[in-house]
């Protein structure tokens, strides 16, 4: 993506010989045409259900909009969002959701990322049989998470007859009792947490995997010249040489994690005591439960602001290492 | 992570010298059984809900509830895919072929649309010189962060009218600026010089493309051929806010629908899990490492 590239497209017109300005002047008009012809599909589509809906979410969150209500959508300043952020009627739920999708972002990211980085490095590795076993880690990444959520509802299920009940009874030869993973306000979110985590590693471990096998091996060399230990040649030569993957990957999950909706809506519904509402869960449920189009367009403002943040955070992070290296 | 290596006991005997032939084979080996070992036990937790859900699929529904014993194939049957058929024969419930027909026509409409839509005006952005060009796309590469969730509510008020349509299930998810962005990523690193000929030639820019460019970027249109029709497959938020008449009801929103509608057949679910799953697993389990590449390469564009 940088500016180079965009500029080199083509000759141009003034370093061309005399006998060919003709032509390209005529290639130039025809490029014009067919430049916008084939753009056109897309643009529109994009006009349309992106950049349209983006600027309405501005205009709805400054509005009163209630689907159950005939009146028209009338001003409403920045109300929606004092009571989004300060109106104690509607703020818990909200700082109840976001804390939650912190949480979730405060486990999933340094677990899921480390897990994801210690298969890679275990499959990095000139053995028979490594794309068997890189197909099983990988295989959740493509199942619906719908599906997922349901399946593991199942395991999670609090009599003691459900899987993870007794595989723990199994292990602790029926020491630990069986517990209610998903009805316990404690457990509910972490339960989610573990699910997501299993769902979604495989995906960044071929990222890490492929960001592995990019690196240099005479480095390595060196290092062994060295005399440095694996240890040393993991903390010296693997993870700098994986910066810029693993701020990648890190930054993906994170946004992931603010946009935890799925598992939610089928396993918990956002309960107990809203230990797993999310802030989508909220926007929906403002939308649809509460009616309240107005009040929804503002959590998915404040939602998409969120987004931004973890972006341009990812992208100062990447300029940094660029200007070091 | 291989520690023993560094903590080996006989380090103090065999001082400033390095380790025979032998003794380094023999710690290779060690390690190595280590490695398979321990991927063994990580690849069985991992495979483990699914063998789950596929055994259960075909065990007396009361057994699938069963403590360990849901991981022993035994008494199996047909009679959970049998009784989730049967349980889809009315319109009030839907068919069992509404479900996966609109998964399929949805997934395929967004595929193949998406396909010729953003690739041509990853070519146009690419290759084709016209004014405003660079505008358009830094436009382009500042959508691809925009989530769709943060734009489902204000798309929901707009579509509202249109619900529980097929349409309205894949319009929005046709134009992409993600594709566009991996197509661009992939065009603009092809080298120039075949094109040229084509244009010396006298083709224009549409024959270029689809003559000259298209069959050379096979591996970009696997990728975003795979990325999108998993994305679509899956999609839940949109038709969970779109979508309440089961004829129009896709797999992922059906079978929510169903495992919350008592009485609870767990057994039943998961055949219809099974169902909705298996023509994604073998296409995956047939092109493997497509599949991987795609995700890879995906991610290395940060």
């Amino acid at each position: 993506m940088s500016a180079p590239t965009l500029r080199s497209s083509g000759p141009v017109a003034g370093s061309e010989p005399p006998t060919a300005k003709r032509g390209t002047a005529l290639g130039l008009r025809r490029d014009t045409r067919a430049g916008w012809l084939m753009i056109a599909p897309a643009a529109v589509g994009l006009i349309l259900f992106v950049v349209v809906p983006f600027v309405l979410a501005g205009w709805l969150s400054l509005h009163n909009v209630r689907l159950d209500s005939p009146n028209p959508p009338s001003w409403f300043g920045l109300e929606q969002y004092r009571r989004v952020l300060l109106d104690p009627d509607f703020s818990g739920e909200f700082y109840r959701a976001l804390a939650n999708n912190l949480t979730f972002t405060v486990v999933v990211v340094p677990l899921q990322t480390a897990l994801a980085l210690a298969l890679a490095l275990l499959l990095n590795r000139a053995l028979r049989g490594m794309t068997i076993f890189r197909a099983f880690f990988f295989v959740p990444v493509v199942f619906p998470m719908a599906l997922v959520a349901v399946v593991w509802k199942v395991i999670y299920s609090r009599s003691d007859l459900g899987m993870l009940n007794a595989v723990i009874d199994a292990i602790s030869f029926g020491q630990i009792g069986a517990h209610d993973w998903l009805g316990d306000p404690r457990t509910a979110l972490l339960s989610i947490i573990v699910m997501s985590v299993w769902q979604g590693v495989g995906l960044q471990m071929v990222i890490i995997l492929a960001g592995l096998q990019g690196l240099d091996p005479n480095l390595y060399e060196a290092a062994a010249l060295d005399r440095a230990g694996p240890w040393r040649q993991f903390v010296n030569v693997t993870l700098p040489g994986l910066r810029n993957t693993l701020v990648f990957v890190i930054m993906t999950t994170t946004i992931l994690a603010f946009r935890l909706f799925d598992q939610v809506y089928i396993m918990t519904q956002g309960g107990p005591q809203q230990s797993t509402t999310t802030v989508m869960y909220q926007a929906v449920t403002t939308a649809f439960g509460a009616n309240n189009v107005g009040r929804a367009a503002a959590i998915t403002v404040l939602f998409f602001v969120l987004v931004l943040v973890a972006t341009m955070l990812q992208r100062r992070l990447l300029r940094e290492e660029r200007a070091v290296s | 992570m291989s520690v023993p290596t560094t903590t080996s006991p006989v380090r103090g005997m065999s001082a400033n010298r390095p380790p025979s032939r032998h003794k380094r084979q023999f710690r290779g080996a060690i390690q190595k059984t280590g490695a398979y070992l321990l991927l063994t036990v990580v690849a069985l937790i991992f495979v483990a809900p699914i063998g789950y859900m596929l055994i259960g699929s075909f065990k007396p529904t009361e057994q699938v509830l069963g403590g360990l014993g849901g991981f022993v194939p035994r008494d199996l049957t047909l009679d959970n895919y049998i009784g989730m058929f049967a349980r889809f024969t009315s319109d009030a419930t839907g068919q069992f072929s509404d479900f996966y027909s609109t998964s399929l026509i949805v997934s395929i409409v967004v595929v193949t649309g998406g396909l010729l839509v953003n690739s041509m005006a990853a070519y146009s952005l690419a290759r084709l010189r016209w004014r405003g060009r660079d505008n358009v796309l830094l436009m382009v590469v500042a959508l691809v962060i925009l989530p769709f969730e943060a734009i489902a509510v204000p798309l929901f008020y707009l579509l509202n009218d249109h619900r529980n349509t097929y349409y309205v299930q894949f319009m929005p998810f046709i134009a992409s600026a993600f594709s566009i962005y991996l197509f661009y990523s992939f065009f603009v690193g092809l080298p120039k010089e075949m094109e040229e000929a084509a244009r010396i030639d006298g083709a224009g820019p549409w024959r270029t493309f689809f003559l000259i460019i298209v069959p050379v970027s096979k591996p970009v249109f696997a990728t975003v051929t795979i990325l999108s029709f998993l994305t679509s497959w899956g999609s839940f938020l949109w038709p969970v806010m779109m979508v309440d008449q089961p004829q129009r009801r896709p797999l992922p929103l059906q079978i929510a629908v169903f495992q919350g509608q008592p009485p609870t057949d767990w057994g039943e679910i998961f055949a219809f899990g099974v169902l909705m799953v298996l023509p994604v697993l073998i296409v995956f389990l047939l092109f493997q490492r497509w599949f991987v590449q795609s995700f890879a390469s995906s991610g290395m564009k940060g």
